[in-house]
């Protein structure tokens, strides 16, 4: 792999992982204040997840760079200030209600989903065997996630109300997802990573039918928001401000 | 009998007779199951305890929920937040098995939220630093297996089964919590003031976990002889100190405890008296964190509500 590559490559998975850790961290949000006692279990496990696969993602990107693993995830996680996390403004907004939460995590394990199913053929052969093993995890994720929007947008006058408002809130900051990083052209042409036109193409096709199946209408009107990811809202200050606070106590302690 | 419709037998035996024979049963070390004859006291008692169980590992989740978006490294978040799981997996199961005695998880709920049904007091303390996730690891994690080692030997069937399988969890849980003690109190100056400070803090209530003494609690003699019981808690109380302060101790850390002494005479760590005012008011609901606990877990439960009632619309449309 050329040095270009490389750093391109290194750049993908931060995104991924960075995505991964804060959607993971809204998501711990919920644990002892879900709706019913099963989802405090069902979601702090998707949480666990999804926090482990930012792990998974961080420490492909050490490799890469020849780092120690767990000190270079942990530095990556608890010592970058706004400017340098590359995960989409859709993660770091706030959990909101159920419907909101439910709707994030669905629109992103579909996204997610495709993705893996391409990744698990990259060329880099790491990435591909990680991207096989995460996927396991991520159907029961994306099952879950369905029948929530399933029985939300289908259950009651104010299930479906909620729903609809949680996708036109979240519709144009959920297109970030499929924005191509840096240089993924390149990466794209090396077999490292899917093209992102095509994922885009295919994710929307599947969320709309799907979304539509249960009574929910993609909102036609969508704002324009700058959907790169070095653009943050005022959220993700106050979310690393409380996911640091411990460990920057004393940045030398061991804990 | 796979197969043959079995016709239930009526007992025809006096309430009297009926009682000295599951006496007989508990005394022969036999296990009283959900459909078995049992007196009304042990039926109420049971739900009062398992229920009252379930509520503290629910409402338990609270504290230690706070920290899970500021655990220091990811090692720790992860097993943090698996730790809090355990924890709403634990009051599902002890619902369910409070369930088998004909309590309904809507009544329980209910007396939860209305404040009619107890649950542990330790929870109505704050969590004010990282090292409060190890003090609640070790201590009050500690002095909730002592009980429960006890119930996992219990006369009543689902709740003994229960209680094996929870035990087995919550010594990770402990395990997690003393690592993350000996780590504070082995680490910078800070993280072990931030130690000591948490043990200054969780000791007291932690002992306070046990109840009331033996002479002054109202239900430990009919657990006793039931079986549901089978130590008291002022000697459950003594087996945690004998084990816990000699161990804190040793890592440098001081109990505040000015009469804490080990007496050669009896073998056992003397300690000073527990403050009982202190006590009876949090039961009372009067402690740090009362309010708020109970104001979180209704805000849940109305946040909920229309989660819920989706969930039984749509099965009533689709699924039914």
């Amino acid at each position: 792999m050329n040095p270009e590559s490389k750093q391109a490559l290194i750049d993908y998975l931060i995104t991924m992982a960075d995505d991964e850790l804060i959607l993971g961290h809204r998501n711990s949000e919920w644990c002892g204040h879900a709706p019913i006692l099963e989802e405090d279990i069902a979601f702090a496990n998707i949480a666990l997840d999804e926090i482990g696969h930012a792990i998974v993602w961080y420490e492909l990107a050490a490799d890469l760079q020849g780092e120690e693993r767990e000190a270079y995830a942990n530095h990556m996680v608890y010592f970058r200030d706004v400017r340098d996390y590359r995960n989409t403004q859709l993660v770091e907004l706030p959990k909101g209600d159920w419907a909101f939460t439910m709707l994030r995590q669905y629109l992103f394990d579909q996204f997610e989903m495709m993705r893996l199913e391409k990744l698990a053929q990259s060329s880099y052969a790491p990435f591909a065997e990680a991207a096989t093993k995460i996927r396991t995890e991520e159907i029961y994720h994306l099952r879950h996630t369905q029948a929530w929007a399933r029985r939300l947008g289908l259950g009651t006058e104010e299930s479906h109300r909620r729903m609809q408002a949680a996708l036109n809130d979240l519709w144009p900051y959920a297109l970030a997802l499929c924005e191509p990083s840096n240089r993924a052209e390149l990466l794209t042409q090396g077999g490292y990573i899917p093209d992102s036109r095509a994922l885009k193409t295919a994710w929307l096709e599947q969320v709309t039918a799907y979304l539509g199946e249960v009574g929910l209408a993609i909102p036609t009107d969508s704002s324009n928001l700058p959907l790169s990811r070095t653009h943050h809202t005022e959220h993700l200050g106050q979310l690393l401000s409380d996911l640091q606070q411990v460990a920057r106590l004393d940045p030398m302690a061991k804990w | 009998m796979y197969g043959a419709t079995v016709e239930p037998i009526e007992d025809i035996r006096t309430d009297a007779e009926k009682l000295a024979g599951f006496e007989a049963r508990i005394a022969r070390g036999e296990k009283i199951e959900p459909g078995d004859w049992m007196p009304d006291e042990y039926r109420r008692q049971l739900i009062r305890m398992i229920s009252q169980h379930a509520h503290s590992e629910v409402v338990g989740m609270l504290p230690e929920g706070a920290f899970i978006t500021r655990a220091p490294n990811l090692r720790r978040k992860l097993i943090l937040i698996a730790k809090v799981q355990d924890e709403a997996g634990h009051g599902q199961y002890l619902y369910h098995a409070a369930e088998t005695l004909g309590a309904t998880r809507e009544e329980m709920l209910d007396a939860l939220l209305s404040g009619k049904a107890k649950y542990s007091s330790i929870f109505n303390y704050p969590t004010l630093s990282w090292a409060d996730m190890g003090a609640i690891g070790w201590l009050v994690d500690g002095a909730a297996i002592l009980n429960q080692t006890m119930l996992a030997r219990c006369s009543y069937g689902p709740y003994a089964r229960a209680m094996v399988r929870i035990c087995a969890e919550e010594n990770f849980h402990r395990r997690q919590g003393q690592d993350i003690v000996i780590t504070l109190a082995l680490g910078t100056p800070e993280q072990k003031a931030m130690m000591q400070d948490s043990i200054n803090r969780w000791w007291w209530p932690t002992l306070m976990m046990f109840g009331p003494h033996d002479t002054d609690s109202s239900n430990s003699a009919v657990l006793i002889r039931w079986g549901i019981k089978t130590k008291t808690n002022d000697e459950l109380r003594q087996a945690f100190v004998d084990q816990t302060a000699p161990e804190l101790m040793a890592l440098g850390l001081t109990i505040p405890d000015p009469d804490l002494h080990y007496d050669a005479a009896t073998e056992h760590w003397h300690f000073g008296e527990i403050n009982w005012d202190e006590f009876w008011n949090v039961v009372k609901g009067n402690g740090p964190c009362n309010a708020e606990r109970m104001t979180a877990r209704r805000q849940a439960h109305e946040d909920g509500l229309w989660v819920r009632e989706a969930m039984a619309a749509y099965t009533e449309k689709y699924q039914s």
